[in-house]
């Protein structure tokens, strides 16, 4: 019976971050949303007995599918920066990975 | 973000006719934990036979090792298509600036906390590669684990570190060698007169870690096609957000 219950909270969390997943609208945040999405995933696999499966989930679904979309926007927004500044301009402001561009 | 109508009902009909025919078809599945599966319960069976404590691996580097051998080169041809359209073009210049980002703009914890972690996941992934055939896990998710932990040295550090620890034209050959390594050694069964991919090896005792025969020699082969193929992949992603800059016309 608590199993069940365990199964049931499991199954109500990823039903209920999967929606938060596909409402976020940004890309940066969706990816981190994404990432704790995907660990509630990891551990309903543990749940139901396929570590397997999980590891794999933890490592590919909460760490590199993030990692790459954080990757992208950052690509995306350091040269959209880049091309609205003057070229000379540039090294006074560097856009890190880590820093949001403001416009 | 003004959808048009049309396509609001069409997501809406679609939505609600997944949810429906989802719901039917759950309504109808055996009860979780009290079923015999006709064929888990062969599966079993088999893999105890070749001596395998772990039956997935059993079921996917013996009893089904042409699937995996398909879905490795998936990953193979994903990962090099991937590599390839990331490559730096003729109007794109490196900036040498952007390779110190990274080590004063995170915190000091997420600088520890990489560098605890970067040598135990690594070893952890090792593990996970080595008792593919013994304990859950195998050569896809060890690798997985590899490629992962490698980049906590990139919190751990800056991006210099991470590039020295990570020498791209090894893991471009280690790729290579562990996906031909895959073939090889499914060819390897023609020698002694079995058919492709069979598990030849003597296959010693149930829950060891020298058991399961060629079980343990296909996790390997995968474990670092999957590794080299992540490093490779997120290496070209991290080049174009940290390094290459420019380019795309104007």
């Amino acid at each position: 019976m608590t199993a069940q219950a365990l199964l049931g909270i499991l199954l109500t969390a990823t039903a209920v971050l999967g929606t938060v997943v596909a409402l976020t609208r940004d890309p940066a945040r969706q990816a981190l949303v994404l990432s704790a999405y995907g660990l509630v995933l990891g551990v309903l696999m543990v749940a139901l007995q396929a570590p397997d499966v999980a590891l794999a989930q933890i490592a590919i679904g909460t760490a590199v599918v993030p990692l790459l979309v954080v990757l992208t926007v950052a690509k995306v927004e350091r040269e959209l920066s880049t091309r609205q500044e003057d070229p000379e301009d540039r090294r006074r402001h560097p856009s890190g990975p880590d820093r949001r561009v403001r416009r | 973000m003004s959808r048009r109508p049309a396509s609001r009902v069409l997501s809406l009909v679609g939505g609600v006719g997944a949810f429906v025919l989802l719901l039917a078809a759950f309504v109808q599945l055996p009860d979780l934990g009290h079923v015999t599966h006709p064929y888990g319960t062969r599966a079993v069976q088999a893999a105890l036979g070749r001596d395998t404590a772990n039956v997935v691996s059993s079921v996917n580097f013996d009893q089904r090792a042409f699937d995996t051998m398909g879905e490795e080169f998936v990953l193979f041809a994903a990962a090099v298509s991937a590599i390839l359209l990331l490559r730096r073009f003729h109007d794109e210049e490196e900036d040498a600036y952007e390779l110190r980002v990274g080590h004063h703009d995170v915190w000091s914890a997420v600088n520890l906390a990489g560098f605890a972690l970067l040598a135990p996941t690594i070893m952890v992934g090792f593990y996970v590669v080595a008792h593919g055939a013994v304990s859950p896990g195998g050569g896809f998710q060890g690798g997985a684990l590899l490629a992962t932990g490698l980049h906590l040295a990139y919190l751990a550090g800056d991006y210099r570190v991470l590039r020295r620890l990570r020498p791209v034209a090894v893991f471009d050959a280690a790729e290579a060698v562990g996906a031909a390594g895959f073939v090889l050694l499914g060819l390897s069964a023609l020698l002694v007169g079995e058919p492709f991919l069979t598990n030849w090896l003597p296959t010693g005792s149930l829950g060891d870690l020298a058991s399961a025969g060629t079980v343990e020699l296909f996790n390997v082969a995968v474990g670092m096609e999957v590794a080299s193929a992540l490093i490779l992949l997120l290496a070209k992603f991290l080049d174009q957000a940290l390094v290459v800059r420019g380019g795309g016309g104007e």
